[in-house]
């Protein structure tokens, strides 16, 4: 059943980068750029998402386990720190010279871009690179 | 650059879908919706349990992008920021930042914020605040 959920929550997911554009790099660059070209659809993407994920979890929280698993995994650390805000940091430094986060990285494949590839593969080795460093063999 | 169309109802239809997908990990497996954090574990090889339906979730993802797609007209839009050589440097930042940063625009952005997480927020608030910076130098400082 894990397998289930995780089918449809993959399609949702994948509709809704692409329904909303965010697949686009442009798109999301012309967000960034407060300055200039400020397309706020990306406010509205994040906005609905927030929203919809805000009310549901409340729900979803009120039940002692998940339908299909033993028990909700949630990260148990609540400290913020210098590698959490130094790794934001990094991630929005990439993500403001290219448009590009992960989500829309792995769905933006399907379009056959070659500079979709390179980011992908780049950011393999950037999480390879990371978790070598910080000698974690865990799941990021 | 070139300019973009501004589409909120388009916007808000997929945010909200992108939010069912978080509710529906959370309230089947008990998962965070990350991208960054299941494509990340994709890569360690470790053919556990959890192996199985990140791998799942991946190619769903795929297939509702490509099959969505032929309904949009995206495919014609795409357009890039740079070439190669700033997009795989962008990349390898991004898998740098989002490992020691755990978590990305999903993870953090949404499912941690809706959590109310701190930690989401102060990381959320972080790569915003330095992904517009970024955008600002490049294009208005820069100049490309």
């Amino acid at each position: 059943m894990q397998k289930i959920s995780a089918a449809v929550a993959g399609l949702l997911f994948g509709a809704g980068l692409t329904i909303s554009g965010m697949v686009n790099p442009m798109k999301v660059l012309n967000f960034l750029d407060l300055f200039g070209t400020h397309d706020f659809t990306l406010v509205f993407v994040m906005g609905g998402g927030l929203l919809t994920t805000l009310l549901g979890y409340q729900l979803i929280f009120r039940r002692s386990k998940p339908f299909f698993a033993d028990h909700f995994s949630l990260p148990g650390t609540t400290r913020i720190d210098a590698k959490l805000l130094g790794g934001a940091a990094l991630f929005g430094l990439g993500w403001g010279i290219t448009g590009i986060c992960p989500g829309p990285a792995i769905s933006g494949l399907v379009f056959g871009n070659s500079l979709s590839f390179i980011f992908v593969i780049a950011m393999a080795a950037g999480i390879l690179i990371a978790k070598f460093a910080t000698n974690d063999r865990s799941a990021s | 650059m070139s300019p973009t169309e501004f589409t909120p109802a388009s916007g808000l239809l997929g945010g909200i879908l992108i939010g069912l997908s978080a509710l529906v990990l959370m309230a089947g497996n008990g998962r965070i919706l990350g991208a960054s954090g299941i494509f990340g574990h994709l890569l360690t090889f470790n053919f556990d349990k959890n192996f199985a339906w990140r791998l799942i979730f991946i190619v769903s993802m795929l297939i509702a992008t490509a099959w969505t797609a032929l309904f949009t007209g995206i495919a014609q839009q795409m357009a890039f920021g740079g070439g190669a050589l700033s997009t795989a440097l962008g990349g390898v930042i991004v898998g740098v930042g989002v490992h020691l940063g755990n978590g990305c625009t999903s993870g953090h952005g949404i499912c941690g914020i809706a959590r109310f997480s701190l930690r989401s927020l102060a990381a959320t608030c972080t790569f915003m605040v330095v992904a517009i910076a970024t955008v600002f130098v490049i294009r208005h400082v820069i100049g490309v």
